[in-house]
């Protein structure tokens, strides 16, 4: 049960972070926590569940999954940054209005 | 009879329509169509007339109806009507009409309007039939007003003379306000028996459908028709004036026919007239009779003295049939219209013969004018002889037509008085004896200073002549028709006409009028004592008349200018006709003229203030409804677009561009999820 908690509230950590970052590699960061949050709950399963080891497997995946998305984010963030010179998202609003 | 009375009718009325489209185009300007007509006509009146002789029969009448307007309870049908009395009155028109047609080839000759003038004979004598012959009351009325327009057309003939124009109108006018009357009559008998009908009226009348204060008022109504047509006090103010249009027409018109109009209606509803109307009747009749004859004393214009002789001898007529001398009525206007379509002719010949004088002499001075005549019968003869004739038939002598019949109105005249038991009804009978008197002194007058003594312009004495022979004519054809044998043979008594072939011809019909209305019936033996003490007094008194007249005028033993000077207010009042005309100038048409000004006003100012009014309001109702419109309408629909506008300029706002919002909204819906499935 204390593992579900912490899982809980890292990921809320995970979500204030995206939400109140400026900087778009906090955001990356904040999603990091919320992936490593949700892998902790999974983690916590396959202990205290009778299915076998299938959380574990899953976590793997998350984290190969994280890895993978955390790259092409990193390369969406250096296209940004080449076009505007900036990593601030509160300049990203060209789909306002 | 009735198909050759429909050809009588119908012929002039053809003459006209030709006469008034091609006349100008034909030969001598068409003259010899009006005549060839009226010719055709008066043959077949003689026919008529000799068939009515050979197969005499007192209560002879034909009739031939056709329905005119039939829309259900209102039924008018027209109809010709012939009885004696028609073909007598059919003679007397074609043959005056006749005789006024050929003199009107000398009389009119060389005016620009020649063709016109026949044109209007024509239509003339069409309308005069027709009154005749037609059965009731509305197609007479029709022909009246036909019969009205036609003499307007002719008085104003010289249309280009304003006192012609002025005296064309009057004529219509006056006629008008007696139609007034007429029509009011036509409405009450209409609306009371359902038919116009003579015949009809007679026999409703007789069962008591019309009676009382109605049928009495329907009488006096009538005549007013008859006060008008037939030129009587008080409407007879257009008939002196009426004397501005050709001599012919004032002899055919003013002489002979329309103004008997009157009195044929008179005879034709006889019948239907009770006591109290025909008192009116008479009474109106005579005192016309006298009034016009003082008149006549000091006009100097040739045509004027007829005129008013003419409205004299009117009153005769009508009071006659007022007293119940239908006959005597009726015979003194066939008499009448002979001897006075005579005056008139022969009146015409002489002016004539005096404008000829004028052109020559170049004197621009009225025609007509007696004071400019004098000595004329030696160079006028056979104009002079015939006026002679017609002047002692007018003034009653015996040996003469005129003499015959006005005896025998005076002599009913007087068998009525003596009849009633009020001797205030002597007064028609002195109405009647006195105007005789007086009748034949003035035109005796008339003929002395025309035609006796020294010429008073002997400058204009030198050129006059006698009128060519299409004339001469006419005056000796009518002349030989105003001599007593033409109306007494078998008999040759001057005296009398009773026992000769025309007094009996027309029938007096017997009155519808029964119980406390009905006219009184005269006795016989009153009558021929009132026959034999008129015929003397009238006798005395014609004699009388001519005496004075030679007095004054040719023997000059009494001297007319003194005793002008010491009765001069009497002298202007008669040759100021009585300032009649002033006085209906001041009221009726001032008065009129007054109505018309206040109406003008009325309709200038209010009618068109509250049009005005209504165009002001409908504007400003507009502008209003326009403000409301443009204001509210506009407002509320700006409003909403302005509303709508905040709207998305709020909602706008979410789109921030940022995604972290993006995902924040996300999140909030998620959690509500949760929430609400926990729920």
């Amino acid at each position: 049960m204390p593992y579900l908690i912490i899982g809980a509230i890292v990921f809320t950590l995970g979500i204030f972070t995206i939400l109140y970052k400026k900087n778009a590699v906090g955001i990356l960061m904040g999603v990091e926590l919320v992936l490593n949050s949700v892998n902790i709950n999974f983690i916590a399963f396959a202990k205290f569940v009778d299915r076998g080891i299938s959380g574990q497997v899953i976590a793997i995946f998350i984290i190969i999954l994280a890895a993978a998305e955390a790259a092409i984010a990193l390369a969406i963030i250096l296209n940004i940054y080449r076009n505007k010179t900036t990593v601030d998202v509160t300049e990203l609003n060209e789909m306002k209005n | 009879m009735i198909t050759l009375a429909l050809y009588i009718w119908l012929l002039p009325l053809l003459a006209f329509v030709i006469q008034i489209f091609f006349g100008k185009r034909l030969p001598r300007k068409g003259d010899w169509v009006s005549v060839g007509a009226i010719g055709i006509s008066f043959v077949l009146a003689v026919v008529m007339f000799i068939r009515m002789l050979l197969h005499y029969d007192p209560e002879f009448a034909s009739h031939a109806v056709i329905p005119w307007i039939n829309a259900g309870t209102f039924k008018i049908s027209m109809g010709m009507y012939v009885d004696n009395l028609t073909i007598v009155m059919a003679m007397v028109v074609a043959t005056v009409s006749f005789v006024v047609h050929i003199y009107s080839i000398g009389y009119m000759e060389g005016d620009p309007r020649y063709n016109r003038f026949f044109a209007y004979l024509s239509l003339f004598s069409f309308s005069m039939f027709g009154l005749i012959f037609f059965d009731n009351l509305f197609g007479i009325f029709m022909m009246w007003e036909l019969v009205g327009l036609c003499s307007y057309l002719l008085i104003g003939f010289y249309f280009e003379k304003d006192s012609a124009s002025n005296a064309g109108k009057k004529a219509f006018i006056t006629n008008r306000v007696g139609d007034w009357g007429f029509l009011i009559g036509l409405l009450i008998v209409f609306t009371t028996l359902g038919t116009f009908n003579l015949i009809d009226i007679h026999e409703l009348v007789a069962q008591g459908k019309l009676s009382g204060g109605l049928l009495t008022a329907a009488g006096v109504l009538l005549f007013c028709g008859a006060i008008g047509k037939s030129a009587q006090f008080p409407l007879h103010i257009w008939l002196p004036d009426a004397m501005e249009g050709p001599t012919p027409v004032s002899a055919l018109i003013h002489a002979a026919t329309m103004v008997a109009a009157g009195v044929y209606l008179m005879a034709r509803i006889s019948f239907m007239l009770s006591i109290d109307a025909m008192l009116v009747v008479a009474y109106i009749g005579g005192f016309t009779s006298l009034f016009a004859a003082t008149i006549a004393i000091t006009q100097n214009d040739i045509k004027r003295v007829l005129a008013y002789s003419t409205i004299s001898q009117l009153g005769y007529m009508i009071m006659a049939i007022g007293v119940g001398a239908y006959q005597a009525g009726f015979f003194h206007l066939v008499t009448h219209a002979m001897f006075k379509a005579g005056l008139f002719l022969g009146s015409g010949s002489v002016i004539h013969a005096m404008h000829h004088a004028m052109h020559k002499v170049g004197v621009d001075e009225d025609p007509n004018d007696i004071r400019l005549m004098g000595g004329f019968k030696n160079k006028m003869p056979v104009t002079y002889y015939t006026f002679l004739i017609f002047t002692l038939a007018l003034s009653g002598i015996p040996f003469f037509s005129g003499f015959l019949s006005k005896d025998a109105i005076l002599g009913g005249t007087l068998a009525f008085a003596m009849a009633q038991s009020n001797p205030v009804h002597y007064l028609l009978p002195f109405f009647g004896f006195t105007a005789a008197i007086i009748t034949a002194f003035y035109m005796f007058r008339l003929v002395i200073k025309t035609f006796y003594g020294k010429p008073k312009r002997p400058d204009l004495y030198e050129h006059i002549h006698e009128s060519p022979k299409v004339m001469t004519g006419p005056l000796v054809t009518l002349a030989s028709l105003s001599i007593w044998i033409v109306f007494t043979l078998p008999s040759v008594n001057p005296l009398t006409a009773e026992h000769g072939w025309y007094y009996h011809l027309v029938q007096k019909p017997e009155t519808a009028v029964h119980g406390a209305l009905a006219p009184t019936e005269i006795p016989e033996h009153i009558e021929h004592v009132a026959h034999v003490n008129g015929m003397l007094i009238s006798i005395v008194f014609a004699l009388s008349g001519i005496l004075l007249a030679f007095m004054f005028y040719f023997w000059k033993k009494w001297d007319v200018e003194a005793l002008t000077k010491k009765i001069r207010p009497l002298y202007d009042l008669s040759y100021h006709k009585y300032y009649f005309d002033e006085i209906y100038n001041a009221t009726f048409v001032r008065g009129l003229l007054l109505w018309n000004n206040m109406l003008a006003w009325f309709d200038g100012h209010i009618i068109d203030g509250i049009v005005n009014g209504s165009a002001f309001v409908v504007r400003n109702v507009s502008k209003f409804s326009g403000i409301f419109d443009l204001g509210f309408v506009d407002g509320l629909v700006n409003a909403t677009a302005r509303l709508i506008n905040r709207v998305g300029q709020t909602a706008r706002k979410i789109q921030t561009g940022q995604v972290q919002y993006y995902i924040l909204g996300a999140l909030a819906g998620l959690i509500l999820i949760i929430v609400v499935t926990l729920i």
